[in-house]
């Protein structure tokens, strides 16, 4: 005999709560004390990271004294190896890019692995057609196209059907990952038709050189010029949303998208483009992979090796910050790196992915505590602010 | 005043004698105001007793307490002769009080028979549910499929599901807040009907709140009329006609507000002397700027406005009064480019406007201070600067990039000319207290020379301070040539503010008239939603 399920019984409707922006910018008021607890949250989060790596190394017989050193040496100490985290860096920081634009208009693109996919897939398909660099940049040019088409079918979906755009981008990246495998599987498609390809395994023709990236040599370390493209977006990226009216739009509509539409700014419109630069930007770094002589300038099969997801991952622990999302993702890179280097010390594969995961993980926690607590706050103050 | 009982109920009935619940002097505080002030109330078996009142009156708090959600703060609550202190939802229950709200609390994706059993502990037994549903509908003809998903469901069928959730737990007093506000004419019929059977045949008594004269004189026995917190009359339905009932709910004098008396030389205004302090304005000479020609939009199978039509002139303020819930939040949507338009015309100074196309009334030129400011007002987590300029960022950019120089000069103007108290104009809107929060947007919307303002319930939750400085901008808009539309649920703001005061009932303007005809008694009909 009970009636829990009591509402509202006021004479006055409740109503709609604001619609909070999703993180909120929170760097004005971010005092010292603040800066304090965040950097000391990454030591903690880091260190037992770290303690448990070294526990399950041990456990498994590893050599778990060398760890930390395994994962400086393989991304910085070791020559060429900084070159290397460079190299692996730029991709990531472009996803992280295209995840804080959707997010900045309060949509949520989880897709960006599938994004990084078809816009590879794409590049290599008009790259292996040709030679010299207008191939080259015509190639990079579609695969940013097929990346932004593959984002859009998820805008399309949701102003058109209303399905949420985390479910379509998600289940996208199972589609793009299927698509692309059978079009390794067709020579008119992307399938290498030489018959000596290496190990008779399904790769598509290797890029000619007159259709590869140029590289930066510089104290002993290589690496494509991707690493510049990148660093010019990500400034390039925080000056339009600090600065544009159409970054200025952008969060009006991703932090309060009826005071926008009222104010003639469209949800749709907004919504749409910045979903569809995102995936454009995903399918560039997917391009830029390619032609920055990842899988030895061949698109192969998994040819994203999870770039996308940790891009998404980047741009989460900067919260949405393009300036902050440069060291987010060379930490990211480094780890990359630093692991490859872990497993060649005699690490078995699967631990030094936990490893890393178990890293990655130390470097969420502290921004989804300081998230929490800016989203306590807020509403804290807001609460105040009503009456 | 209301202690004539006794002697009241003794004409409806030998059935009706029975005290089941009585309420004696509850008061409840909320800090200064005093939402419930020594209630007394007192429901019989067999009876259907109305609680009459305007918005705020206090009618759903007293409802409050009686189901538990509320605690008075002094008072008795006697439930068949012995007192009670009923601590939450759960002990009303079980006391035999049973409540339909006023909002539904039905879980839309679950079906029927599912919300009836929502909060059961035992065991789920479909079929067992579904025959209750299927029971409890034939018994008091409130027919509905039990495996239907809500989410299908008009309002009058979920109606029927929230009687169907009380009923089956054969509650002695059945409590109905407002439970026609989403219901059609003939829905409401239905109900009613219900509502006989169960009081007639089953010796239940039910407490009927409404403000709508109609069905308080149609369909209750006894009515309590509540104002401002207290009881101010209480009679046999049978003795009472509908003009005696709206002049006692909207009361003989329309009271003044600390605020409103703040605004000087109108103190004296009453509704019911023909005195007007303000002369009427010579606005009929003046263009139409903004005008509704047969406006209808419908939400969930309801026209929440249907059939509205009204024309603003320049340089006058026309209030637009109404009870709650009868399409004002709609019309503030409409205005603010957040509807489509489903029938109808909305012009803007003769220019017909697409509504529902972001930014179109605004472009149009229609200034609208919103209901609920943080919901289409303005945006908390941005700064003042960038909140003042929402919707005309050309004016603070070049060639697409925004002038931080001209951006703050902006905002530094607008902050003096409109007196905004904040830390700077780089500080989040968030850090702003609600009232200097609301004169952002007042700045914002005036500041581009509008010719149409909306003003939505401007003064909610101000103190008084704030009331005051908003009632004297809306007039002076007025001064400077603006149509200024006040929607407003408080009579006396209306009757202070406006030159001409049209009702809104059921999503249509069901009366109109300019504001030295205004009396109290016809202003409470049309409240009440009785055309007169």
């Amino acid at each position: 005999m009970t009636d829990p399920v009591v509402l509202d019984t006021d004479d006055a409707p409740i109503p709609p709560p604001p619609i909070d922006a999703a993180p909120s910018q929170g760097r004005a008021h971010h005092g010292r004390r603040d800066l304090m607890v965040v950097v000391g949250l990454y030591v903690v989060c880091i260190l037992v990271a770290l303690v448990a790596s070294a526990v399950l190394i041990a456990v498994t017989g590893g050599p778990w004294r060398s760890v930390l050193s395994a994962l400086i040496d393989g991304s910085l100490r070791r020559p060429g190896r900084w070159g290397q985290t460079l190299t692996e860096t730029a991709p990531l920081l472009i996803v992280a890019l295209g995840a804080i634009i959707a997010s900045r208009s309060g949509l949520v693109n989880i897709g960006q692995e599938g994004q990084v996919l078809v816009g590879a897939a794409a590049t290599a398909f008009v790259a292996t057609r040709g030679s010299g660099p207008v191939v080259l940049v015509l190639a990079l040019v579609v695969g940013v196209v097929v990346g932004g088409l593959w984002s859009g079918l998820a805008a399309v979906l949701k102003y058109a059907r209303k399905v949420p755009e985390v479910i379509t981008t998600l289940l996208l990246v199972f589609v793009a990952s299927q698509v692309t495998g059978y079009m390794l599987t067709r020579q008119f498609l992307l399938l290498d038709s030489d018959p000596n390809r290496p190990n008779r395994t399904q790769t598509s023709a290797q890029l000619d050189p007159e259709t590869r990236l140029p590289f930066i040599q510089m104290f002993g370390n290589k690496f494509p010029i991707t690493v510049v493209i990148a660093l010019v977006l990500a400034v390039a990226l925080s000056f339009v949303m600090g600065r544009t009216v159409w970054g200025l739009k952008l969060r009006m509509v991703g932090q309060n998208a009826r005071t926008a539409q009222r104010a003639g700014v469209s949800a749709v419109l907004v919504g749409s483009l910045a979903l569809a630069i995102g995936g454009g930007l995903a399918g560039l770094a997917g391009g830029l992979m390619l032609t920055g002589g990842l899988a030895n300038y061949r698109y192969t099969s998994g040819f994203s090796s999870s770039v996308g997801w940790e891009g998404l991952l980047v741009a989460l622990v900067a919260r949405n910050r393009p300036l902050v999302a440069i060291p987010i993702a060379l930490i990211f890179g480094g780890l990359r790196t630093g692991s490859g280097f872990l497993a060649a010390t005699g690490v078995g594969r699967e631990i030094v992915d936990v490893v890393r995961a178990l890293l990655v993980l130390a470097l969420l926690v502290p921004p989804a505590v300081m998230f929490l607590r800016d989203r306590r706050r807020a509403s804290a103050s807001a609460g105040k602010g009503v009456s | 005043m209301n202690d004539v009982t006794s002697d009241a109920t003794n004409g409806v009935g030998a059935s009706a004698s029975t005290p089941v619940v009585e309420l004696c002097k509850v008061t409840k505080r909320y800090g200064a105001v005093v939402a419930c002030r020594e209630v007394d109330l007192t429901l019989r078996a067999g009876e259907v007793h109305g609680v009459l009142g305007e918005n705020g009156a206090g009618k759903s708090t007293l409802m409050k307490m009686l189901i538990g959600l509320v605690q008075p703060d002094d008072g008795r609550i006697v439930l068949d002769g012995s007192q009670r202190v009923i601590h939450d939802p759960l002990v009303a229950s079980s006391l035999g009080v049973g409540m339909v709200h006023q909002h539904f609390s039905l879980v839309e994706p679950l079906t029927v028979w599912e919300n009836v059993l929502l909060g059961e502990a035992a065991r789920l037994d479909r079929m067992r549910a579904r025959r209750l549903v299927t029971e409890i509908g034939d018994h008091y003809g409130l027919q509905v499929d039990p495996d239907a998903r809500i989410a299908d469901l008009s309002a009058g069928l979920r109606q029927r599901v929230e009687l169907i959730k009380c009923l089956r737990r054969d509650p002695r007093i059945v409590i109905l807040d407002e439970p026609t506000s989403v219901l059609t004419p003939a829905e409401s019929e239905q109900l009613f009907h219900t509502l006989r059977d169960v009081v007639a045949r089953e010796g239940r008594a039910v407490a009927l709140v409404s403000h709508k004269l109609a069905e308080i004189m149609h369909a209750t026995d006894v009515v309590t009329i509540m104002r401002q917190g207290r009881v101010v009359d209480h009679q046999p339905t049978a003795t009472v006609t509908a003009s005696g009932l709206a002049l006692a709910m909207v009361g003989r004098e329309v009271s003044l507000r600390g605020a409103a008396a703040a605004v000087g030389a109108h103190v004296e205004v009453s509704a019911d002397h023909h005195s007007s302090p303000q002369p009427p304005t010579e606005s009929s000479t003046q263009p139409v700027m903004l005008r509704l020609s047969d406006v209808t939009v419908t939400r969930h199978g309801v026209a929440v406005l249907d059939g509205l039509s009204f024309e603003v002139r320049a340089g006058e303020i026309l209030g637009v009064a109404g009870v709650e819930g009868n399409g004002q939040r709609e019309l503030g949507d409409l205005l603010s480019s957040l509807l489509p338009l489903e029938r109808g015309l909305v012009e803007v100074d003769g220019n017909k406007v697409r509504c529902g196309r972001a930014g179109s009334l605004a472009k149009a030129g229609v200034a609208v201070i919103p209901e609920d400011r943080h919901d289409s007002g303005c945006i908390l987590d941005m700064s003042v600067a960038e909140n003042l300029v929402l919707d005309r960022t050309h004016l603070v950019s070049r060639a697409g990039v925004v002038d931080r120089a001209r951006l703050h000069h902006n905002a530094v103007e607008l902050m003096k000319e409109f007196d905004i108290t904040a830390s700077g104009p780089e500080a989040p809107l968030r850090s702003l207290s609600g009232g200097n929060q609301q004169r952002v947007v007042l700045a914002r919307e005036l500041s581009h020379r509008p010719k149409v303002l909306i003003a939505a319930q401007p003064t909610r939750g101000l103190d008084v301070g704030a009331i005051e400085y908003m009632s004297a901008r809306l007039r002076q808009a007025a001064v400077d040539g603006i149509a200024v539309v006040l929607i407003s649920t408080e009579l006396e703001e209306i009757l202070h503010l406006s030159d001409r005061i049209v009702v809104m009932s059921r999503g249509k303007v069901i009366g109109g008239m300019a504001r030295h005809e205004a009396s109290t008694e016809r202003l409470g009909l049309l409240l009440g939603g009785v055309a007169a």
